[in-house]
């Protein structure tokens, strides 16, 4: 992620960038390795005087606003977990610390990123991981945790997959959303394993978790107005079961069916 | 991966990028078996890093059977049809030679995941009906597949790869469904990645280690043609997309 990046790719949604920033060459002067430090500054100022009532900026600001918002939970979440000592058994706790790694960087990255649109990133809201006492082992017992863990990464990612939608054209920002949206599945992928489930997504099959969570994961028809591919025409089709064919599309959520299944962990 | 591809053969492959679809099929046409042997001059000049094969004995093969990605969207789902066919192929082979030795588990994780590469390539298929590239011939000779280690981290590179390449084409996407699509199969290939990681290196960090994931905890992005650069050793037919984006 380059501010560089943001800049031209803004400019490809509004040719008139500079115009509104006024201020092209000063910029560019500063593009020198000398103002790399200084820029992120500098140039959100710019950005937010410019941008501060137009749509492109504050879709952007809203969906990266959204992100941060899971991803303060979910760094809260192991931070907690990795801290609690006696949760997490030893031979997994290099599983956990990279998924914790990993999240503290995309809060990190994605306030980062906010702040140098010039846009003011959301406050960690105070979390509840019991969700008012639907899991009261959550952080007493390994199999609570880690069923969670599931929860959350696998909401992860479909929440980052429901917004791509909403940066279609912003460039470098929808690359780095993808670039977090495959990190979180890595991680979905080895949890849902020590868990016992497959790595992938059967049917809408919740694992026991909230049903929520997995809503929709069951499509057979992918894109019908493209041209289908689904289990229509048979139980099997090209020698592909149903099944595998639900498993190999993840399915998205929208902004307000992640809040739905976010909102009983945060009390404010 | 990329040591696979010598200095002269990459001076060679771009040199064929340059020329023109229309430009080249009507050279092919036109110029006959002198055209083929100007081709041949072009793109062979090292034996085959992974057959050893004298590259001029096959390459006006490659190049008479190549294909064009096209452009767009439309060029960028050929890609990841490509690549869709690439696994696809890969793992039924997998599949049909199990490895020494694997388990009941190994041998389901890969079925599974030979099931859905066959899905995402009959879907691009499908989705791009008259404008979808033809069959692709593999190249798995580099492959011991009776080696868990050979077909395990084979299937690491392509995995990885895959998602790299989902995650660097889709800003080139302008229609949303097809963004939407790709975003679909990019966290399965990411799962598939991770499960393949944690047979190879169990209980540590390796299903989303610093090779794959940086500091910022952002997963590599390729771009087309370094996606392609590296896929071309497993591929006979010759993929040339001079109308991608950034090529």
């Amino acid at each position: 992620m380059k501010l560089q990046n943001i800049l031209s790719d803004i400019e490809q949604v509004d040719p008139e960038v500079y115009e509104r920033l006024n201020s092209r060459r000063g910029l560019l002067n500063l593009g020198g390795k000398l103002a790399a430090a200084a820029l992120p500054l500098a140039f959100g100022s710019s950005l937010k005087k410019a941008y501060a009532q137009t749509s492109t900026n504050n879709k952007i600001v809203d969906v990266l606003n959204f992100a941060l918002t899971l991803e303060y939970l979910e760094a809260e979440f192991y931070n907690i977990g990795m801290g609690t000592p006696g949760l997490i058994p030893a031979e997994d706790r290099l599983i956990f610390a990279e998924v914790q790694m990993h999240e503290n960087a995309h809060v990190a990255f994605l306030r980062k990123v906010l702040q140098s649109l010039g846009a003011r990133p959301v406050e960690k809201p105070r979390f509840d991981f019991t969700a008012k006492g639907t899991f009261p082992t959550v952080f007493s017992s390994y199999t609570t945790y880690k069923l969670l863990a599931q929860a959350f990464e696998d909401t992860g990612v479909r929440a980052y997959k429901g917004q791509a939608g909403n940066l279609v054209g912003t460039g470098a920002v929808l690359e780095a959303a993808l670039n977090i949206h495959s990190v979180e599945a890595r991680h979905a992928a080895y949890i849902r394993r020590l868990n016992g489930n497959k790595g992938w997504v059967t049917f809408a099959d919740s694992t026991g978790l909230p049903a929520a969570i997995y809503a929709g994961e069951d499509q057979q028809i992918q894109n019908e107005r493209l041209g289908p591919i689904n289990a229509h025409s048979g139980p099997v089709l090209f020698g592909i079961d149903t099944m595998a064919v639900t498993e190999s599309f993840d399915e998205p959520l929208t902004k307000e069916q992640v809040l739905a299944i976010a909102m009983p962990f945060i009390v404010g | 991966m990329s040591k696979f591809f010598s200095n002269s053969a990459g001076d060679a492959r771009k040199t064929e990028l340059r020329l023109e679809p229309v430009g080249r099929r009507l050279f092919l046409r036109m110029a006959g078996a002198a055209a083929a042997t100007t081709s041949l001059m072009v793109a062979g000049c090292s034996k085959d890093p992974i057959t050893g094969d004298d590259m001029t004995a096959r390459g006006g093969a490659r190049i008479a059977a190549g294909v064009d990605l096209g452009s767009g969207d439309v060029g960028i789902l050929n890609y990841a049809y490509a690549l869709e066919q690439l696994e696809a192929a890969f793992y039924d082979m997998v599949v049909k030679m199990p490895y020494n030795g694997i388990n009941a588990d190994e041998r389901q994780i890969l079925k599974d995941i030979r099931d859905h590469e066959i899905t995402h390539r009959e879907f691009f298929k499908r989705a791009l009906g008259s404008a979808a590239i033809g069959d692709l011939e593999v190249d798995f000779s580099a492959v011991n597949f009776k080696d868990r280690n050979s077909v395990l981290t084979t299937a690491r590179a392509f995995e990885d790869l895959g998602v790299s390449a989902y995650n660097g084409a889709g800003k080139y996407l302008m229609t949303p469904d097809y963004l939407l699509l790709a975003g679909k199969i990019v966290s399965v290939e990411a799962r598939h990645a991770s499960v393949i990681r944690s047979l190879l290196a169990p209980k540590t960090g390796h299903y989303a280690g610093v090779d794959v994931v940086n500091g910022e905890g952002l997963e590599k992005s390729r771009e087309p043609k370094d996606v392609l650069a590296i896929a071309s050793p497993f591929v006979k037919t010759m993929i040339t997309g001079p109308n991608l984006p950034n090529m």
